[in-house]
């Protein structure tokens, strides 16, 4: 509780807003106390006067009363009313819903139909209707308010009673034999109270507006009892001659409505624990970059990734996901970067067209050259030239990574319209030969279909299309193939390779699997938290092993017919980032570290193409 | 979609039904004679006499409503005795009038809205985002016939800008522009506070889009961001954005009665105001029947939006 007040009171808004409601609340409380005129009491004499005339603070209204008095005044009776409305509507709605929620059945089916039907009107005309028919005055305006807000509390406090019926307490408290009024009481209230009062807080504002509104149609408060409402309207006809006696009160109004407002939203983010974490940022058009250190020459690779370093800032906290990592592709090779969830290897990918979210990835050194141009902190727009045309992507999860409500063909032909220019017809024609490009069977009409209308295969391979739909030098594949099943992971594997002696583009395939790797690519890099640890030929690395880490990650893949060959997982978790052990990230989880593994930092060494990140490597490279 | 229209046009056939239930309901609650109050202080005998005729006051409550329905599935909904002429014309007359305004308050606040917030989401935490996330806080809580007030002094009184009240100027009024200059101040009072909450709810549901794979994906295509944002995301995010739009098109609605107060809009809320003050109790009925139907029928139409726009929902 003090945890959340003290956040509720950090955001200065809220707190303004509980200062503000609280001297209101204090003023309309000592109100009877303060040496004020009878907010009744007229004096023709004294008609019209401005604020700030001797002895009336706010001025007096068309009757000569004591504008400062009856705004008092009536402020205490709005808020009053709005109050008891709340009251009412909070204990009518939540007996409604649960009954309704806790019964169940038929009788929940016929009170919810009835809740529906009183919220399919809008708020007004069903308060009109109550007035109408009881008559104006402020009692009634009362009722009418109250009863056009049981709808909203009976539909809320059902759906948290459905919730807590089926629970195990209530089911042992009907085993114990008590009765549905005890239960209901005495098991099911207390769990929903909190949510009434946090409902009725919410609209408790909401309540003194629409009360004051119907006075101020004169439907409310009759003279000369005054709210808020009925003296702003009564002042209505003289809002050109004397335009104070309106604004007095309408300041009034907006100041509660205000505080309330400001109040429930400092209530509502302290209590949204996503919005307390700020996940709800929106990332950025490109990564943000803020790189400290010497930038590395240009080399003769399509593209080379050089020492490049991505981090997240959350809050204090820094996590280093790449913490260095040098990587080439020269045209037709394929690069395998391999290694668990969480050792960066993604990072690393999106980093290279600026596509890590930011906030709160920040690129902070190194270099990512295409054709020896650095991508890093290079203007939006020539990024945005490379995007998807030279160096393109096939993400992960091909559900999620095409829009749900765009048709597949349109998504093919923006791929290329944001490149090229393209008529509609043409880029018809194009989505349809890319479909068939990669075996799509009857790409004329699944051209049309929206992603949820396709297969999971069917979606990646709509994926690979969109990559090459510009013929890029450089695809990067970010686990093409982790969401699918064997067989469709092999076409689609041998449709990539088919691809790459074809077209003689260059990839880097991002993945954790190492048979996928053996099929596919020519060398092969291993990533542990953030770095890369070893390096070489595919056949090398894969047949001799020089990095411990290695070593084990290949004993974990399970070999068809191997026979019983015990699976070694690793023990241990990757370390966290945001804490790396200095020396060999490995090392605690290393049935070889020794003292000097932990001491310092450790070169990527070995002859070429081979390299390993460790001091007592299984095998010289 | 032919389908899904007709299966939510039927749909809406209990709820017509139950909200005339509810209004029978609230107005059977009249205390006293219900002749003589629904007639109020036009119950001469004759009109006593023609109105327990015509709803049968002597019957059971059940029949009644029957007697009730059928009489305005016929397209008569009684007559009133204040105008002295039947309710459906008054309604249908003042309804227009309403209309107008309602909907170009709907068309304001949903476009200002919406703009307001993808560009608050695409500059979060900017000065655009801080400045309308002020502005939309004070709007939301100015209540609307406070706000209608004060537009007239200002640009009324003070600026002589606009007319200050009435639907068409007395003398040579009449055309569009003369309706358009009669309209700014009231639509943008009426548009307010639904503009307000639309622009947060838009806001926050373009800041959830932004942040989805999809979205990456847009960028990795090369994709200007101008169109990610306005195009990728707007879609995507109009999804949650629809079904507000439909909540608030009711706020609108319930707003436009002080609206019409407050500028002297002769539209259908001044006419259930003046006649629920002279209790002519039929023409109040024979509107919130109306309206509320109207209201039905205008979200069957948001709904039908809301599958045009997501082929995820079965149509």
């Amino acid at each position: 509780m003090t945890a959340f007040l003290k956040l509720l009171f950090r955001n200065r808004l809220a707190a303004m807003g509980a200062v503000v409601l609280t001297a209101i609340l204090i003023l309309v409380l000592i109100t009877p106390l303060l040496p004020l005129q009878n907010p009744d009491a007229t004096a023709t004499a004294d008609r019209f006067k401005r604020p700030f005339t001797e002895g009336y603070l706010l001025g007096t209204d068309h009757l000569g009363r004591d504008l400062a008095s009856r705004l008092l005044h009536g402020t205490r009776l709005s808020l009053a009313v709005g109050v008891v409305a709340a009251l009412i509507a909070a204990t009518i709605g939540s007996a409604i819903g649960i009954v309704a929620g806790y019964f169940g059945g038929r009788t929940d089916n016929i009170i919810m139909r009835g809740v529906d039907m009183l919220m399919a009107f809008p708020y007004i005309l069903l308060a009109l209707a109550i007035v109408a028919a009881l008559g104006p005055g402020l009692m009634n305006a009362l009722i009418a308010v109250a009863a056009v807000n049981v709808p909203f509390f009976a539909r809320n406090i059902r759906g948290i009673t459905v919730g807590l019926a089926g629970r195990e307490f209530i089911d042992a408290a009907r085993l114990a034999g008590m009765g549905h009024t005890r239960i209901i009481l005495t098991e099911l209230l207390p769990n929903v109270l909190p949510v009434i009062i946090i409902a009725m807080s919410t609209t408790v504002g909401w309540m003194i507006l629409e009360t004051a509104g119907l006075s101020f149609l004169g439907l409310g408060s009759q003279p000369p009892q005054a709210d808020l409402g009925s003296m702003l309207g009564e002042a209505r006809s003289a809002l050109i001659s004397h335009p104070h006696t309106s604004i007095v009160p309408g300041i009034m109004i907006f100041l509660i409505v205000m505080s309330i407002n400001l109040l429930g939203d400092g209530v509502r983010d302290a209590l949204d624990p996503r919005l307390r974490s700020g996940a709800l940022s929106r990332p950025r058009a490109t990564t943000l970059v803020e790189r400290a250190g010497d930038i590395p020459a240009a080399t003769d690779d399509l593209l080379a990734i050089q020492n490049l370093e991505t981090q997240f800032h959350v809050g204090k906290r820094i996590y280093r996901a790449v913490g260095g990592v040098s990587l080439a592709v020269k045209p037709g090779e394929c690069l395998g970067v391999i290694g668990e969830s969480g050792s960066g290897k993604s990072v690393t990918a999106l980093s290279v067209m600026g596509l890590v979210a930011s906030p709160p990835g920040v690129i902070t050194g190194g270099a990512v050259r295409f054709q020896g141009e650095d991508l890093i902190g290079a203007p939006y727009e020539s990024l945005r030239r490379k995007r998807g045309d030279r160096v393109a992507y096939i993400f992960q999860d091909p559900l999620s990574t095409l829009h749900p409500l765009y048709r597949v063909g349109e998504q093919l032909a923006e791929a290329i319209r944001s490149h090229h220019k393209l008529g509609k017809a043409e880029g018809r024609a194009r989505a349809v030969q890319l479909l068939k490009d990669v075996r799509i069977p009857n790409a004329e009409s699944r051209i049309d279909d929206y992603p949820h209308e396709m297969s999971g295969g069917m979606r990646q391979r709509v994926g690979i299309a969109m990559a090459l739909a510009n013929e890029p030098d450089v695809i990067i594949a970010d686990e093409p193939t982790t969401a699918l099943d064997v067989t469709v992971q092999a076409q689609i594997l041998s449709l990539l390779d088919d691809l790459r002696r074809e077209r003689g583009l260059a990839i880097i395939f991002i993945t954790h699997d190492f048979g996928v790797v053996a099929q596919l690519c020519d060398r092969v890099a291993v990533m542990y938290a953030g770095r890369i640890v070893e390096e070489g030929p595919t056949r090398a690395v894969l047949d001799a092993p020089a990095h411990p880490y290695t070593r084990r990650l290949i004993a974990c893949v399970p070999e068809l017919g191997g026979g019983r060959r015990a699976l070694a997982a690793i023990p241990g978790l990757p370390p966290a980032v945001d804490d790396l052990p200095s020396g060999c990230a490995f090392a605690p989880r290393c049935d070889k570290a020794r003292e000097s593994c932990r001491a310092g930092d450790i070169p990527l060494a070995g002859t070429h193409p081979r390299a390993v990140r460790c001091l007592y490597p299984e095998e010289a490279v | 979609m032919g389908g899904y229209i007709l299966k939510r046009l039927i749909s809406a056939i209990p709820v017509l039904l139950g909200i005339t239930i509810i209004v029978f309901l609230i107005m059977s609650l009249i205390p006293g004679d219900p002749a003589t109050a629904i007639l109020g202080s036009y119950a001469t005998p004759e009109n006593v006499a023609k109105i327990n005729r015509d709803l049968g006051l002597d019957k059971p409550l059940v029949q009644r409503y029957f007697i009730w329905l059928s009489n305005m599935l016929t397209g008569d909904f009684g007559r009133s005795y204040s105008l002295n002429r039947p309710v459906i014309d008054e309604v249908l007359e003042r309804f227009n009038a309403t209309l107008i305004l309602a909907g170009t308050a709907f068309v304001l606040c949903s476009v200002l809205g919406i703009l307001a917030g993808v560009v608050s989401a695409a500059r979060q935490y900017g000065f655009a985002d801080k400045a309308i996330t002020f502005v939309v806080l004070i709007g939301i809580s100015v209540p609307s016939f406070f706000l209608g007030m004060m537009m007239i002094l200002l640009f009324a009184v003070n600026l002589r800008w606009l007319p200050v009240s009435g639907m068409f100027a007395i003398y040579g009024g009449g055309d569009l522009p003369d309706l358009i200059r009669h309209l700014i101040m009231p639509s943008l009072a009426l548009a307010a506070v639904a503009t307000g909450v639309i622009a947060r709810l838009s806001r926050s549901a373009m800041l959830e889009v932004l942040r989805q794979d999809y979205i990456r994906t847009a960028r990795a295509k090369g994709v200007h961001e101008r169109r990610v944002i306005m195009d990728h995301a707007l879609r995507a995010a109009m999804v949650s954005i629809i079904p507000v739009l439909g909540i608030q098109a009711g706020f609108v609605l319930s707003g436009a009665v002080y609206i019409e107060i407050v500028f002297q809009w002769p539209g259908v809320g001044r006419m259930l105001v003046d006649a629920i003050l002279t209790r002519d109790l039929l023409l109040v009925q024979g509107g919130v029947v109306f309206v509320a139907a109207c209201y039905v029928m205008f979200n069957i139409a948001v709904d039908v939006a809301q599958g045009l726009l997501d082929p995820r929902i079965k149509t």
